[in-house]
């Protein structure tokens, strides 16, 4: 049986007692809300921290609150299922209640949070492998080696940020309520990420995600679609989340970004800027579309080949699209591909 | 470290003392010899180790006994009323949906707490609150079945009716 | 047996007899056992693909508190073995050279599973890397790089060449001969529970380990050769098997070395696999390159066929000579084929090594085949559902190949299945596609045929002696014991062991205790493979429970003062049907048994009709009987993403007779499954010489949401052979949805992909080459350049009468009962 490393564990019952808590850790110390994504690695040896710091217990940090109109306030430590399962999410925000309810297993949302997902670390076959496998064919530098295995040559770690909420609530405009030691900021969420699969986080280690704050979901349209081999379990290989607001029947405001492309969500801002100003016309879709490919950079570290990722990024962005331009979704690209 | 913990499992509460970095499924399995929760990966991505924490169904090799205390666990052994079987058990049973049985207590426990909280689901809905548990047996065919053949029997307005 | 036969159990949907402790959380497999005093155990396993061992230090795993011993191969005698007597390449703990990453080099006993894990990490292992052979060009390619000395040829573990009838002439009578190239990639049983298992070497000096194994028997041989202790002081006990599929039929390394440790020690110790090991431990579906070439006539007769097959084996024998075989034996019992020639070779190359799994050996050729014939009917202008039915092979004759072959339901399962799918509505012609041609979802309708044994006729050693053996106990209770070897992994086989002596007795099922198998009680049953169990076993206890009741009748008839022939047994009770009324119960019935004859425990065996073909190699193929399958695939492809949505899956099954229609569905829905998951996505695969997804998450098994709607029509035909007619279905019916899900994807959207899994990218690719006028194909380009050994020439016993049907070497002279 996998087994975890050993550890002590704190449940602080305040978001101050925490900060307090990892601060006094140290590089010791680690927090951890649902444990989906941390605990696995650790059997895996990918952690070892000597002290975790539990968030589940803190009762700030759960729950949905506030109204649409003036944007909903998310506690990072509110389970998937509850996100996914929210009228307000569901009704104002349909792409992140669509992401949150394409995490991963029905269990697993019944565990994990959006904070951590969010946060989810990143992917790479090379990585998320046990302690003898990366042994046996030499540690990469994301962990206990120096080199990157999928790109040799590469000075940097090429690992997927594989998060299905982070690219919706980029494409939604949200922000992020951080507590450290040094007190609490609200950043957009766009500002969390870094293009660097081993430091993907704008976040010190001892600051703690306490919110995920929507802007008011006036009149603005979100749809979200995951590329995967199964319909469950397996994390995103793309994610296209796509927010309209539309002024009439041309598009007021757009933006397009693109999941588990590189090390953090990739914004289309070209292609979105293309949209501004248009009616959504299957051929104006077209052109976005392939303008929206343009920054997915996939290489041959998840499942499904990297050129095929690639070329879904097209797909996917044009269904995504047509769907919130009230066409039907499936109805369109076979002149491009067939 | 060493944690003197409270568990409340399939209504009795438990004193254990155990080391904090064990999982659930490892206390359940190790110190309270409650084996019928199984295992197949450790790692959150097979559905085996399911039980319900509060009713909700959860991977309990991704849990810890520690973050348990005042909630409550139910595992297959705590499924049946006395020596009454729960409605599913009785249709997996009747109609072949354990085949090697691995996966069985599993599955059980998410399709108790689906019926908890729809008491007659489509077979799509059955199939949606199941995708996070393998089975490598049945082809899920008359587990689906067996989900269904319970939910009628379970249903107020079935009682009478003839199954 | 007579169709007037009344059956009282068998044909019931009945629940299984340990479906209760399943479904409670009862059952205890094999990782559930608790012992006092128990060590837990790890292996350290190679982290090279090829490499000569140096050097192995265990001082420092040996100082670590809470060990309680460490091995290595140098502690067990230096034997080695394998399944196959003609493969005997295996070592427990690797000494010399490790063959794969995986290979077990040591292992260690301690007080938990965490301290032997860690300490196993404190044993300083040097190697010497040698090359590493990850494909069978690659193997062919450098025979100077040997993995094993041994073998037909530098890293050639078998070829083989056998030829019934001349291809040749067959090639140049036919109007249309078709070659194809197509390549099955591998994939792993993944059953739910990884392999465990648990040894108890006693202060009697006695071992007995319980292990989740699908054959007692074999393990039980195989320690007393590996450990060197006599197999009269060896107990194996199966647990109940989470799931096999063929992966838990080897013995392995990690239940070695728990004896060994075990008697090291002095405690009992546990090891227990994790789920990266199961994919080492493997044993699975071999990938098959194939050249297949066969000769049509206008009207869709075969005239001939001429199969080349290369297995990637993987580091070791295990079954794999088997293997190669079967990728050529079965294809003959389909259609008629009157002339067949078969080429095999098995490759060694440094991965974990390939072996039986469901099917074994025989869904690569399948495949190949129904695909093949789908793109003649195409050139020929056939309906593919009328060619298949116009060729179905001959019931009671014998194949090219020398196999015997008796009922064939194979034409009423095309029927069935055609008329369940709406096949005559939705096929549309070839060429004529569904639907709207500006939707990217394109609907396809495919169709593929099978046939399979039931049971392998010969046992993996060589010898005279029942296959299957029972011994029935009658209790004064009125209860019945059934003791037999066989391993119930889930397919029911205790069941049926019950159900069997119950119909023949007139109980209930319930009033008969099966015991598991255990070889110190229960006679030699030789495992759960190849189909065997249901069948084998199944006459060995009616046989056995008819001596008894012909005890008991006679017992009976003399209390009643009638006679014996006028009785019967039923409703738990003995006697005159026209006088009923003077019935003695079943328990009466036991105690004036046991006062006339004494203690009633009565044998029952079994062994397959002796009926090899006259060859070098005609032992692998010959089975008392084939079950047949045919299967419809309805589908979508999305030809923007090339995914494949199955809507539904209809498969009729000839199984002779359906003992428990139930059970038999059940296996013929988890063959579809499993057939599904090699059709699309799983894979094992492998990059810079390791596998590169051992876990459940990267390794893609469907889900709930992946399987279709599965329709499962049962064909009785009433085998003579089988136990009340019965066939197998744990196997065949996987067969053919891999060519119908493949032939329906080419109706959808026009294009071929000759090599599973089909993938979305393969699709898309095909679907890029036929907008660009080229062939619209995606397959193998190549085969290796390798000379096959001069064949075996053998003529054709094409259409030959079948001999020897329902003879049975340990049947009574006379039917009882």
């Amino acid at each position: 049986m996998m087994r975890l490393p050993p550890f002590t564990y704190t449940a602080p019952r305040s978001v101050a007692e925490a900060v307090r808590t990892v601060a006094d850790g140290g590089p010791d110390a680690m927090l951890v809300a649902g444990g989906t994504d941390l605990y696995p690695n650790m059997k895996r040896r990918q952690f070892e921290p000597k002290i975790l710091v539990g968030l589940r217990g803190i009762p700030d940090l759960s729950g949905v609150r506030g109204e649409a109109g003036s944007g909903l306030t998310i506690g990072a430590v509110t389970t998937l299922s509850s996100v996914a399962t929210h009228p307000d999410v569901m009704r104002h925000y349909p792409a992140l209640a669509t992401a949150a309810g394409l995490v991963s297993s029905p269990q697993l949302r019944n565990m994990g949070t959006l904070g951590g997902n969010v946060c989810v670390d990143t992917r790479c076959n090379y990585y998320n492998q046990s302690f003898a496998w990366r042994k046996a064919i030499g540690f990469c530098m994301k962990k206990d080696g120096d080199i990157c295995l999928v790109a040799p040559s590469s000075p940097r770690c090429w690992a997927v940020s594989s998060s299905d909420t982070a690219p919706v609530l980029w494409s939604l405009g949200a922000h992020l309520r951080v507590v450290g030691p040094a007190g609490e900021r609200t950043i957009p969420l766009s500002a969390l990420f870094r293009d660097d699969g081993i430091e993907y986080l704008a976040k010190r280690s001892d600051e703690i995600l306490a919110e995920i704050l929507l802007p008011p979901a006036d009149g603005w349209r979100s749809a979200y679609l995951k590329l995967r081999r199964r319909g469950s379990f397996d994390f995103p290989v793309l994610g296209v989340a796509v927010a309209l607001r539309m002024d009439g029947d041309r598009v007021a405001q757009a933006n397009i970004v693109l999941g588990a492309v590189a090390s953090l969500p990739r914004e289309a801002t070209r292609a979105a800027a293309a949209l501004v100003g248009e009616r959504l016309t299957p051929e104006l879709i077209t052109r976005v579309a392939g303008l929206a490919a343009g920054p997915a950079k996939p290489l041959d570290n998840t499942d499904y080949a990297h050129f095929y990722r690639k070329k879904m990024t097209r797909v996917f962005v044009t269904r995504a699209l047509r769907r919130l331009a009230g066409l039907d979704p499936n109805g369109a690209a076979d002149q491009e591909v067939v | 470290m060493k944690a003197r913990l409270s568990l409340t499992v399939n209504g009795e509460t438990r004193e254990v003392l155990v080391a904090v970095h064990k999982t659930l499924l490892e206390v359940l399995r190790e110190d309270l010899n409650l084996t019928g929760t199984k295992h197949g990966c450790e790692l959150g991505e097979c559905g085996t180790c399911t039980v319900l924490v509060d009713g909700e169904p959860v991977l309990s090799c991704l849990v810890l006994p520690v973050e348990m205390e005042g909630r409550t666990v139910k595992t297959v052994e705590g499924m049946a009323d006395g020596g009454t079987l729960h409605p599913l058990q009785q249709a997996f049973a009747e109609l072949g949906a354990a085949q090697c049985g691995y996966c069985t207590p599993g599955i059980l426990l998410t399709a108790e707490a689906l019926l908890a909280a729809s008491a007659s689901p489509t077979r799509d809905e059955i199939k949606a609150a199941l995708a996070g548990n393998l089975c490598r047996c049945t082809g899920y065919t008359k587990i689906l079945d067996a989900v269904e053949l319970a939910a009628l029997r379970m249903a107020p307005a079935a009682a009478g009716r003839p199954r | 047996m007579t169709e007037k036969h009344r059956f009282a159990v068998v044909g019931q949907p009945l629940a299984k007899i340990d479906a209760w402790a399943k479904v409670t959380g009862e059952t205890r497999y094999a990782d559930d056992l608790v012992l006092p005093r128990m060590a837990y155990a790890k292996l350290l396993r190679s982290s090279h693909p090829h490499a000569r061992i140096t050097r192995i230090d265990t001082a420092a795993a040996r100082a670590r508190p809470g060990v309680y011993g460490v091995i290595t191969g140098y502690d067990l005698p230096r034997v080695k073995f394998g399944i196959l007597p003609v493969s005997q390449d295996e070592e427990a703990l690797c000494t010399e050279k490790v063959r794969m990453v995986g290979d077990p080099v040591a292992a260690v006993a301690a007080v938990d599973e965490e301290t032997a894990e860690r300490a196993c990490e404190l044993i300083e292992v040097d190697y010497e890397p040698l090359p590493a052979l990850m494909s069978i060009e690659e193997s062919l390619g450098h025979p100077e790089v040997r993995i094993h000395e041994y073998g037909d040829g530098p890293n050639v573990h078998k070829n083989v060449s056998l030829q019934f009838g001349d291809v040749d002439e067959a090639f140049a009578k036919a109007d249309l001969v078709r070659e194809d190239v197509f390549f099955f990639e591998g994939s792993t049983h993944l059953p739910m529970e990884q392999h465990a298992a648990l040894a108890h070497w006693g202060a009697d000096g006695k071992l007995t380990l319980w292990s989740s194994t699908q054959t007692p028997h074999y393990v039980h041989r195989l320690l007393a050769k590996i450990l060197d202790v006599p197999g009269a002081h060896i107990r194996v006990i199966a647990a109940p098997v989470g799931g096999g599929f063929g992966g838990k039929l080897d013995p392995f390394a990690h239940e070695i070395a728990a004896c060994k440790l075990s008697q090291r020690i002095g405690r009992p110790v546990k090891i227990t696999l994790t789920r990266e090991e199961v994919f080492y431990v493997h044993r699975g579906r071999h990938p098959v390159l194939m050249w297949i070439k066969t000769g049509f006539t206008r009207a869709g007769d075969i005239t001939g066929c001429h199969l080349k097959t290369w297995l990637d084996g993987g580091a070791y024998g295990s079954y794999g000579v088997a293997s190669t075989f079967y990728t050529g034996v079965i294809n003959p019992v389909t259609y008629k084929m009157p002339v067949y020639k078969f080429e095999g070779a098995r490759v060694f190359t440094n991965k974990p090594p390939c072996g039986p799994k469901r099917g074994h050996g025989t869904p690569q050729p399948r495949f190949a085949l129904e695909c093949q014939l789908d793109k003649a009917a195409e050139q020929l202008g056939l309906d593919p559902v009328e060619m298949r039915k116009r060729i179905v092979a001959e019931p009671f004759t014998k194949t090219a190949n020398h196999l015997t072959v008796t009922t064939i339901g194979l034409a009423e399962c095309i029927d069935r299945v055609v008329e369940a799918s709406g096949w005559p509505a939705k096929w549309k012609g070839w060429g004529q596609k569904n639907g709207d041609r500006r939707s990217p979802r394109r609907r396809g309708i495919g169709v593929g045929c099978s046939a399979y044994m039931t049971g392998a006729g010969t046992a993996i050693y060589w010898n005279s002696m029942p296959h299957s053996g029972v011994v029935l106990r009658a209790d004064r209770s009125g209860a019945v014991t059934v003791l037999c070897g066989a391993t119930d992994i889930g397919q029911g086989s205790d069941s049926i062991l019950a159900y069997l002596p119950a119909e023949v007795l007139g109980l209930e099922p319930k009033d008969v205790h099966v015991h598991p198998a255990d070889t110190s009680l229960t006679p030699v049953d030789l495992g759960s493979y190849s189909s065997r169990v249901t069948l084998m076993c199944g006459v060995a206890v009616i046989q056995a429970a008819e001596r008894l009741k012909a005890v008991l009748l006679k017992a009976v008839a003399k209390k009643l003062g009638v006679d014996a022939s006028r009785l019967v047994a039923r409703d738990r009770k003995i006697g005159d049907p026209d006088d009923w009324d003077t019935a003695v119960p079943f328990a009466r019935a036991v105690e004036l048994g046991e006062s006339m004859h004494g203690v009633l425990a009565f044998p029952g065996s079994y062994a397959p009709p002796k009926r090899a073909g006259k060859y070098k190699g005609g032992g692998v193929g010959p089975s008392p009987c084939y079950s047949y399958s045919a299967c419809v695939v309805e589908l979508t492809v999305d030809a923007d993403t090339g995914d494949v949505i199955l809507h539904d899956v209809w498969i009729a099954h000839d199984v002779g007779r359906a003992l428990n229609p139930l059970l038999v569905e059940g296996q013929v829905e988890g063959s579809i499954y499993m057939g599904i998951g090699e059709a699309l996505m799983e894979a094992q695969i492998f990059r810079k010489g390791l596998h590169k997804q051992p876990s459940m998450l990267d390794y893609k098994s469907p889900t709930t949401l992946e399987t279709p709607e599965i329709h499962t029509i049962l064909v009785e035909t009433n085998d003579p052979e089988g136990p009340f007619g019965a066939k197998e279905a744990g196997q065949g019916p996987l067969l053919p949805v891999i060519p119908a899900i493949a032939n329906a994807i080419y109706d959808a959207v026009g294009v071929r992909i000759d090599e599973v899994p089909i993938t979305p990218e393969k699709i898309l690719k095909a679907l890029e080459l036929k907008a660009q006028g080229k062939t619209p194909r995606v397959g193998p380009e190549k085969l290796p350049l390798f000379t096959f050994k001069p064949p075996i020439v053998v003529e054709s016993a094409f259409g030959q009468p079948a001999d020897a049907i329902a003879v049975r070497p340990f049947a009574d002279p006379e039917p009882r009962g």
